[in-house]
């Protein structure tokens, strides 16, 4: 998809004698989604921050389109941002607000005139131009908020956790409506968020971070289904992460029972951490599991039932299934080969970096 | 109805303290000696020697506001910018002075500006020229600027602390240059404060005498000069009231002209 946007290469960013990011190397295609995901305080936001212009990095370089921005202020790069908290100017109206960007450029009246009316089109809110911005709701706002950086056709468009003041319902809309407005604008965009349900609805690529490393960085279906370390498995969605050996090729030993599965190139009785999301799991006769264990806790979630079978291990499994199994009951555990995730153990207690090779 | 019973003490006092003397000095600003209603004591602002003390006060008090408001205006920017512990740090320096008696300070200009006084003992020393500080409408105006910038400075530096930093990121964003970013957004941003600030350095600079006493000597009279002597050395109270009637009128038209601009009200003292 397209040739390489934005690069950011070798980025180092400290505050106060702390590292936040350590470096760092991103490569974000055109006219993609990128999500950088991670919990607070993983560098997700100062990535962004960086590529703005709003914070320079000690070391590294910010490459837009093979050019060297590192050094231009925010006004001189053909980028917009979308802040978390809207950021809207309280003394204009919508449409002051809107044309801020085409006046500060000189643009003509009738071009400024006609922007307003597609971005307030393309947002869902034609008829807003001489509102005042307190009587939008939040909604609205960020919605104002995205018309007005889109007037300026960037070719990045960065947002900031734009959704992180929204409740569910509406987050959910917007996040249709931003993969909407990305299909028909075709601009890149760069997202930043802690949430990987939003993540995964909306990025074509997710970069996972923590502590300033990038952890791994690929499509929503590689980040969900092959974690490559612990933190990406646990962070993404929830998942049982056990230590097992790997026997040989597609054979792998959990607590004892050998179960076969479809990861080559481990070696022979290697200890790995082994990732079984907890919808893959599915709850047999005791007879037919590949290993066995008393239901311990059932809550109905509405789609499907969430239990715990603890095995004699002392191992708490975590279960989704449609189909219910009441505590205390003894119940075989059986996995598909397939839907068994073998990572190597981290060569340290910290989450180590992991490079990304693309 | 016990809500209504805590406001009584500041009714009491606003009443004893506030209303009365106002009162008081609106009969006395109406009335002769003999009690009889006469509009002279108002329209004495026209002799020539009280319309010139009016318009002096008029055009001193506007300089040192609008002084005031340049040297202040920066300042509030700078220290906005600043880490938190370090603005206020600042702020507590800046303030310092205005714990001190507001006579002494302007005591202290007259020790230095006079003829024999040590900037110009400085300047002997240094063999040049002594300058005539004293007495002139530049050093009333110097008191005034370094008695009242505290007050332009600490509005104006709350309001600008208020502003969010994405507002000020995203006219960036947007292509705003720093002067763009200026004019279009800490600017209006800030008017509220700005307003405010000007109240607070006009209204004292305008009635002013103690300031003109010390470092404007006999010779420089403005309108505060004309009406504490009234009080106190003419002991005509009816002409004194009769001129503080006519400045509040100017302030009262003065302030009414800057809330035009105001929009939000916010800034307004009244």
């Amino acid at each position: 998809m397209g040739h390489p946007l934005i690069d950011l290469v070798n980025i180092s960013k400290s505050f106060d004698g702390t590292m936040v990011l350590d470096d760092l190397n991103l490569s974000v295609k055109e006219n993609t989604f990128v999500t950088l995901l991670g919990p607070s305080g993983c560098g997700k936001t100062t990535t962004l921050r960086i590529i703005g212009g709003f914070e320079t990095a000690d070391t590294g370089k910010v490459f837009f389109n093979g050019e060297d921005i590192s050094k231009l202020p925010p006004n001189k790069r053909q980028l917009n941002t979308v802040f978390q908290k809207y950021a809207l100017f309280p003394h204009m109206n919508i449409a002051e607000n809107i044309a801020f960007g085409l006046k500060i450029k000189n643009k003509p009246k009738a071009y400024i005139q006609d922007k307003i009316r597609y971005a307030l089109k393309l947002v869902n809110l034609d008829g807003y131009e001489n509102r005042s911005v307190d009587s939008l709701s939040g909604g609205q706002q960020q919605r104002i908020a995205i018309a007005r950086a889109i007037v300026n056709e960037p070719k990045v468009l960065l947002l900031d956790e734009p959704l992180g003041a929204l409740d569910l319902k509406l987050r959910q809309d917007m996040q249709y409506e931003l993969i909407r407005l990305k299909n028909e604008l075709g601009i890149t965009f760069i997202y930043v968020t802690h949430d990987q349900e939003e993540a995964l609805t909306m990025s074509d690529t997710i970069v996972v971070m923590n502590q300033g490393y990038i952890q791994q960085m690929g499509s929503p279906e590689q980040i969900y289904n092959e974690p490559e370390n612990a933190f990406v498995a646990d962070f993404i969605g929830e998942s049982n992460i056990v230590p097992g050996i790997m026997l040989r090729d597609e054979l792998v030993e959990i607590f004892g029972a050998k179960f076969a599965c479809v990861d080559k190139g481990f070696g022979t009785n290697t200890p790995v951490d082994v990732v079984i999301r907890p919808e893959d799991i599915d709850l047999v006769d005791p007879s037919q599991g590949t290993l066995t264990g008393v239901c311990t806790h059932l809550i109905f979630k509405g789609v499907h039932y969430e239990m715990e079978v603890t095995t004699p291990d002392g191992f708490e499994w975590l279960v989704h299934s449609t189909d219910m199994c009441p505590v205390g009951k003894e119940v075989g555990i059986h996995v598909d080969p397939f839907d068994i995730q073998i990572m190597n153990k981290p060569a340290s207690e910290d989450e180590e970096a992991v490079g990304v090779n693309e | 109805m016990s809500k209504k019973l805590l406001a009584g003490p500041y009714l009491i006092w606003m009443t004893g303290f506030i209303v009365i003397p106002l009162l008081l000095i609106v009969y006395y600003g109406l009335t002769d000696r003999t009690g009889a209603f006469t509009l002279a004591n108002i329209l004495s602002i026209a002799t020539a020697e009280h319309a010139k003390a009016l318009w002096l006060s008029l055009g001193l008090s506007l300089m040192s506001t609008v002084i005031c408001l340049l040297l202040a205006y920066p300042l509030a920017m700078i220290l906005r910018n600043r880490q938190m512990g370090q603005s206020s740090f600042i702020v507590f320096i800046f303030i310092l002075p205005m714990w001190m008696n507001f006579l002494l300070r302007t005591l202290a200009w007259q020790t230095l500006l006079e003829k024999g006084g040590v900037i110009n003992g400085i300047l002997t020393a240094l063999h040049l020229p002594n300058q005539n500080l004293i007495n002139t409408p530049g050093a009333i105006i110097l008191g005034m600027v370094y008695n009242f910038l505290p007050f332009m400075v600490l509005p104006i530096y709350n309001v600008l602390c208020k502003i969010d930093d994405n507002t000020i990121n995203a006219a960036r964003d947007l292509g705003a240059n720093f002067a763009q970013t200026l004019w279009w957004i800490w600017f209006p941003l800030s008017v509220p404060g700005v307003i405010s600030g000007i109240t607070m350095v006009f209204v004292p600079s305008l009635t002013t005498f103690v300031i003109s006493n010390l470092l404007g000597g006999s010779k420089i009279l403005l309108i505060g000069n004309v009406i504490e002597q009234e009080f106190t050395k003419g002991s005509n109270w009816h002409m004194g009231s009769g001129l503080s009637l006519v400045l509040m009128a100017f302030i009262l038209l003065s302030m009414a002209l800057i809330a035009k601009y105001d929009k939000n009200g916010e800034g307004s003292t009244f």
